[in-house]
């Protein structure tokens, strides 16, 4: 494992469960929402970091990496700066990981990121001149030999970043993900940040057959706030499987006609689903914490952490 | 192979305007076996724009012919040499390649495009569809991939895939099939390369081959132009 440079990485050193939150910048020059989040996910005092998405499902919005400063700047929250391979070539990406570290960002999660196709500019050109498994690589390199991607000396202090990467519980057969896991540990990722998971056993198999890669692994969950929301997880977002019987729970919650009784049992069902969820997966060695995803629903964040 | 579509036809008879005698030539290379620029379609095309042409009250004196070869200077300067002084432009029925050969050697000439040059692919004889599987990015790496290239057949061009849009074996993306216009007219899920690349690796025995970590590209390899 590298060295520790953020309080996330500190944190997961130190023995600590962690908890990490996300932040979604939209096509605006506004932040103020973001900010509010940014500040309520600060004082539950347990949110150790924040990611900050960079063109989620390439849909573009405001850059992560001005974004990720300004939430450090305005609310003390430490972020995740997410960077994507999908728009930017190698320079672009040295670039604006050097920028990274003036501006005292100390995490950066590697992806990929989803095909242009996907997003809301279609006609773009889809770079990928790096993938993501190859950007923790090129960070490997400049935070520790102090290099670009050619080779050439960087200059001034060395980017103290720790490098995150994203795995995938829901992809089947599992042992593609590990492999693929594997060859990230190898180019000297940090910590794993996975994808949402609302199947427990799912998580449990993941967790399991990646322990012996020995990266701290913070799993992906996703209260929803509605049917509505976990209908769509179920179906548009490729490979989360969603159980039956949270589906019908959900169902069933809808059908109370009175709006804030409604709201109050989808949250009771929420903290207790997540609850039991958390403690599960807590129990595995591999489980270093949650990365938990949602966006502006502090009514559930809050006493999930609590519970757990 | 070079897969080739011709344009539509209005973008031709568009391009041709103000020509009154056309040299047509076909290629009986790529084109011709796949029967897009051969000797017969050069003869049909010859005859369109001659129709139309006498439709709109004018006329234009055609003669279609083919070469072996166009994407070869030597075949193309003796085949058509003693032809093209009689013309005032070529329509080339080649792929990109036919075409900027005819200009290098007959640098005086208008030469007009009578297809779009598609990609470098295989036809299933079949049902006739066509699929890319090269993009001739100069370093090959079909070896570690069980002869499955992820450059081509990989929506994102990953190294070190599948990527999360990957499930059940299928790619996140489509891939779109387009009319002579440009205008996607049906979608087909496809294939997951990489999870293809793993399926074949591992009945192989070589996961070894798989799990390999593969660094960045030299993509400088691939710049145009290239020499050899």
């Amino acid at each position: 494992m590298g060295e520790a440079f953020s309080n996330l990485m500190k944190s997961i050193q130190a023995g600590q469960f962690v908890f990490t939150g996300e932040l979604e910048p939209h096509k605006s020059t506004d932040l103020s929402e973001v900010l509010a989040w940014a500040t309520t996910l600060k004082e539950t005092g347990r949110i150790v970091a924040a990611n900050v998405t960079d063109n989620p499902q390439s849909v573009c919005t405001m850059s992560s990496l001005v974004a990720s400063y300004v939430v450090q700047r305005e609310t003390g929250l430490e972020t995740v700066y997410q960077l994507r391979t999908s728009d930017r070539n190698r320079l672009a990406l040295t670039s604006d990981l050097l920028g990274a570290a003036i501006l005292g960002l100390k995490n950066v999660l590697a992806l990929t990121g989803d095909h242009i196709k996907k997003g809301d500019i279609v006609e773009a050109l889809p770079v990928f001149d790096l993938d993501g498994t190859q950007l923790v690589e090129l960070i490997h390199r400049m935070v520790y030999d102090g290099k670009d991607p050619a080779g050439n000396e960087l200059h001034g202090p060395r980017p103290q970043l720790n490098i995150g990467a994203a795995g995938n519980p829901n992809f089947e057969p599992v042992e593609i993900e590990v492999l693929k896991l594997e060859r990230k540990a190898e180019v000297g990722v940090d910590f794993i940040q996975t994808q949402v998971v609302f199947d427990v056993n799912t998580a449990l198999h993941f967790l399991e057959a990646a322990k012996h890669i020995n990266l701290p692994i913070l799993i992906g969950v996703f209260p929803p706030r509605s049917y509505g929301q976990a209908d769509y997880f179920s179906k548009y977002v490729p490979g989360v499987k969603v159980p039956p019987e949270f589906l019908e729970q959900f169902q069933r919650l809808r059908t109370i006609p009175d709006k804030t009784e409604r709201r109050q049992r989808i949250n009771e069902y929420n903290i207790e689903y997540f609850t039991d969820f958390i403690k599960e997966v807590k129990k595995q060695e591999a489980c270093k914490g949650i990365h938990i995803m949602a966006v502006g629903y502090p009514e559930v964040v809050a006493p999930i952490i609590e519970n757990v | 192979m070079i897969v080739l579509r011709q344009k539509p036809f209005a973008e031709i008879l568009k391009m041709i305007q103000g020509y009154d005698r056309i040299l047509v030539v076909g290629c009986n290379g790529c084109a011709g076996i796949y029967q897009v620029g051969g000797e017969k379609q050069a003869k049909v095309l010859g005859m369109l724009l001659e129709m139309a042409t006498r439709l709109k009250g004018g006329a234009v004196e055609v003669k279609a012919m083919t070469t072996l070869r166009q994407c070869d200077r030597q075949i193309v300067a003796t085949t058509l040499s003693p032809l093209v002084e009689d013309y005032e432009a070529i329509l080339s029925m080649a792929c990109g390649v036919g075409v900027q050969t005819l200009a290098e050697v007959f640098e005086n000439m208008m030469i007009i495009p009578a297809n779009d040059t598609q990609f470098i692919g295989m036809q299933d004889s079949e049902s006739g569809t066509f699929y890319e599987l090269c993009r001739a990015c100069g370093e090959c790496i079909l070896f570690e991939t069980a002869g499955i290239c992820p450059m081509t057949r990989c929506a994102k061009g990953l190294l070190n895939g599948p990527c999360g849009g990957c499930v059940d074996g299928k790619c996140e993306v489509p891939v779109e099939v387009r009319d002579e216009n440009g205008k996607v007219v049906q979608t087909i899920d496809q294939d997951c390369a990489w999870y293809l690349i793993y399926d074949r690796l591992k009945k192989a025995g070589r996961v070894d081959l798989f799990r390999k970590y593969r660094p960045p590209r030299n993509r400088a390899v691939s710049g145009s132009p290239r020499q050899l």
